[in-house]
């Protein structure tokens, strides 16, 4: 690369200059940096949450002079910022004119066959070795094939020399040397396919009551509307927890696509298996709580005699067990219910954790008595005059959906699956290249091994130990 | 038996094989080394038994398929595991290169490990998987980053070995180098060892502790004086091991570990655990991130250090191979490659906050 310093023309500097690993250096240097600062300040967050954090390192009166310098810069949202991708590019340009720049001379080594050689050559090969073998001629020639064959080198040459006896050589792994190259090209595969997605694809949030729907979802920043092109509605949100804890298991939303007026697809979503549909993904991102007077509690009753029926009704109305004149009526509610050690009843958390409802009973209009029913504990269930599970409270929580569309994720998957066949290549395979001399001796073979490798020199030293080993037989 | 009691058989083999190595290393007597790769396989071998009953109570407790119960779910599961990976890899080089004496070296890595379990206090129980590590990526992304950190943490041991051989002038940028490397390693694990002593007693719950408390009896304590000693201290320390830190060469050199061995190892385990950190770690996460958040790269701290890792890393390849990088520039390259490790495995979780958060707990 630096054979001809002098003459250069400015287009030589330039290119020069991208392809130099000196560049590559500084460039990992600049992301790396950058990117420590980025991790440090919270991106994207409120103001005064990296004033808080930056008071610690400069101090509080300092703290949101520094906050402003670094919004300058664009640290508190740096990896969008128009120098972070002004670095992500240079490396591009990098990797693409480093690679242009030498493979011409690999595709050289990878397109040339091994040829014969001269033993002078051979006498400059870094692995050098001889033994005997006590057959002769043919019988000799057969062997040695045979015994590089067994340590993999197939396509074999051969070659009488002009100073009599004969010449065997072999290579392996020859692409191999086109590993880094296809590393370097999965990287930009991944890059274009962020690119791609940053400009044909959005990422958006969709909050969805349950029995609601929309046909748009929202940008985060600005609120922008997004059209879907059909409608989605949630039919149902719940968590569920372990048993007995408040920790939680899942948090299950039921959709279901519209299109035209038509359901054509239902599917139960969870937080590591999203919905798709035409290109977009629905992805459970998080949940959240608003009851209102229209939500429904949901229960299921079964009165002493056995009858069983599933009833829905609002706050303040009244529902009768099957067959009877019996009334119950929801007259207070808790999403999450519990007891202190006194006994006595109080909402500790804002969550569907435990909901609970206080139901008035009465028969022919008059009070009997008031009992809560607690979802998570059946002795609560059971009242003097049946059962009563508390189902759910519906129409009260929402999902909160991440909506994305993202045109470029197969290039990237396909960036990384060929990123991890190039590091294969690149790192655990070598190109090896093997000559071997026989000549005619008057105990049988003499046979004159030379052989060099790119890389992992010790393991292909201990290949060709096992080549000696199989001649000796 | 529970896996707790067997994990208790492998800290205690781990601990005594420590010592038995490096009375071998003094004494070079081949019963003792014979006998501490015993201590060590046993070690091993329980905690094997103990990860997979761990796996199994995990499964009994959470029933969310074998797939997912895999315990690598928070900081002591990931620490052990990551112990477990350190001693296959050096039982993998011990059998192939017939050397017992990278033993003293690599076993105090793994007793750190065991060590910082205990002093940070950290909590050691099974809890049921959030929703959102409910995948089965789980189990390929973690096993392999944890790998790949194996290697990366065998490569900084050799690296250091590297240094401590090659280097004689106390004045030298890569004595002065390894020697301060070594020693604000272990000034961190003394510090914590203080607030462990110190903070035992108040620290309400286990998973707030590392956290709230990480050098509040020394660097970061109210009292001006304490933390005017604490760096006095280090400084002292950082000063002895400066000082004394020839002696290890002494000790290297005297077992025949050859300084091209020690650069071998360091390329090979950095050469093994580079692709093995790019699929497991980068890719893999960043497929799972893309199912479970919708996004395949957001640029989490946890993210962004990991490519930092996989820069320096690069780095190191680059130079070797296309600059021909060697002896102590490189060396000090995988060093470095090593403390960008430790900080997206544990600077991450305890001191920036993100996605990755359950890591921590």
């Amino acid at each position: 690369m630096s054979a001809k310093k002098e003459n250069q023309g400015i287009v030589d500097k330039i290119w020069n200059f991208f392809s130099s690993i000196t560049l590559a250096v500084v460039i990992f240097a600049l992301i790396s940096v950058t990117s420590i600062v980025g991790t440090i300040i919270e991106q994207q967050a409120e103001p005064e949450r990296n004033i808080k954090l930056l008071s610690k390192f400069v101090g509080e009166s300092f703290a949101p002079n520094a906050y402003r310098i670094l919004d300058v810069l664009g640290f508190t949202s740096m990896y969008d910022s128009w120098w972070f991708l002004s670095l992500l590019f240079i490396f591009s340009a990098n990797i693409v004119i480093c690679s242009i720049d030498r493979l011409p001379k690999i595709m050289k080594v990878v397109k040339e066959p091994i040829k014969p050689l001269s033993s002078e050559i051979l006498n400059t090969m870094p692995i050098k070795k001889e033994t005997l073998l006590k057959k002769k001629g043919e019988e000799a020639e057969k062997e040695v094939v045979s015994a590089l064959k067994k340590i993999g080198f197939k396509p074999i040459i051969r070659q009488e020399n002009p100073a009599g006896g004969l010449q065997i050589c072999a290579e392996k792994g020859k692409y191999s040397r086109l590993g880094v190259y296809v590393t370097h090209f999965s990287i930009l595969l991944i890059l274009l396919g962020a690119v791609v997605g940053i400009f044909f694809g959005f990422n958006a949030y969709l909050p969805l009551l349950e029995g609601t729907s929309s046909a748009v979802a929202y940008q985060r920043e600005g609120k922008k509307e997004i059209p879907l092109g059909f409608e989605v509605r949630c039919d149902d949100f719940n968590t569920s927890f372990y048993e007995n804890t408040d920790t939680p298991k899942a948090f299950v939303s039921w959709l279901t696509v519209i299109e035209n007026g038509k359901e054509i697809l239902k599917k139960e979503i969870n937080v590591n298996t999203p919905l798709r549909h035409k290109g977009i993904t629905f992805y459970q991102s998080n949940y959240g709580f608003s009851p209102s007077k229209d939500s429904l509690f949901k229960f299921d009753v079964t009165s002493s005699f056995g009858q069983k029926q599933s009833v829905a009704v609002k706050f303040g109305e009244s529902f009768v067990f099957p067959a009877t004149n019996i009334a119950a009526k929801v007259i207070d509610f808790s999403p999450a219910l519990g007891q202190d050690q006194s006994g006595k009843l109080y909402t500790y958390a804002e969550m569907m954790n435990n909901p609970a409802v206080l139901l008035e009973f009465s028969e022919d209009g008059k009070p009997k008595y008031n009992q809560w029913i607690l979802t998570r504990y059946p002795q609560t269930w059971r009242v003097p005059d049946g059962i009563i599970e508390f189902k759910d409270l519906w129409g009260a929580q929402y999902t909160g959906l991440q909506v994305r569309k993202d045109p470029g994720v197969w290039l990237v998957y396909l960036g990384s699956l060929i990123m991890s066949i190039g590091l294969y290549a690149a790192l655990f395979m070598s190109h090896s290249r093997v000559w071997l001399n026989l000549s005619g001796d008057k105990a049988g073979t003499k046979i004159a091994i030379a052989a060099s490798v790119n890389k992992n020199k010790a393991a292909f030293e201990q290949k060709i130990e096992k080549l000696l080993g199989g001649l000796h037989g | 038996m529970d896996s707790s009691q067997f994990f208790g058989i492998s800290s205690i083999a781990y601990i005594i094989a420590m010592v038995t190595y490096i009375t071998y290393l003094v004494f070079k007597s081949s019963t003792v080394g014979v006998i501490a790769t015993t201590i060590t396989v046993i070690g091993f071998g329980s905690q094997t038994i103990a990860f997979f009953m761990r796996w199994k109570e995990f499964l009994d407790i959470g029933q969310m398929g074998i797939m997912r119960a895999v315990p690598l779910t928070n900081l002591y599961e990931s620490l052990i595991f990551f112990v477990w990976c350190i001693i296959l890899v050096y039982l993998i080089i011990e059998f192939k290169y017939k050397n017992r004496s990278f033993g003293a070296f690599v076993t105090p890595i793994a007793g750190m490990a065991l060590a910082f379990i205990d002093i940070s206090g950290m909590s050691k129980d099974i809890h049921p998987l959030i929703p959102a590590l409910q995948s089965n990526w789980l189990l390929a992304h973690v096993t392999l980053s944890f790998i790949a950190y194996a290697t990366f943490a065998i490569a900084f041991a050799t690296g250091i070995m590297y240094l401590a051989v090659t280097t004689d002038n106390k004045k030298s940028g890569a004595y002065i180098f390894w020697t301060v490397t070594s020693g604000i390693f272990m000034t961190i694990l003394i510090a914590m060892g203080i607030d462990f002593l110190a903070f035992k007693i108040i620290a309400k719950s286990p998973e707030a502790f590392i956290k709230s408390y990480m050098f509040k009896a020394t660097f970061r304590s109210s009292s001006g004086m304490v933390v005017l000693l604490s760096y006095i201290g280090s400084a002292a320390f950082l000063f002895f091991v400066w000082r004394y830190g020839y002696l290890l060469k002494k000790l290297i050199e005297s077992f025949s570990i050859s300084k091209e061995l020690l650069d071998d190892l360091t390329y090979k385990n950095i050469a093994i655990g580079f692709p093995v950190f790019t699929l497991g770690g980068l890719i893999f996460g960043a497929i799972w991130a893309d199912q479970a958040w919708g996004r395949y790269w957001s640029w989490d701290p946890k993210e962004t250090w990991s490519l930092i890792t996989w820069f320096v890393y690069a780095f190191y390849l680059h130079a070797r191979f296309l600059r021909g990088w060697r002896g102590h520039k490189i060396t000090i390259v995988a060093v470095i490659g090593f403390i960008a490790t430790l900080f997206t495995y544990l600077g991450v979780n305890l001191l920036l906050s993100g996605l990755h958060a359950y890591g921590g707990a």
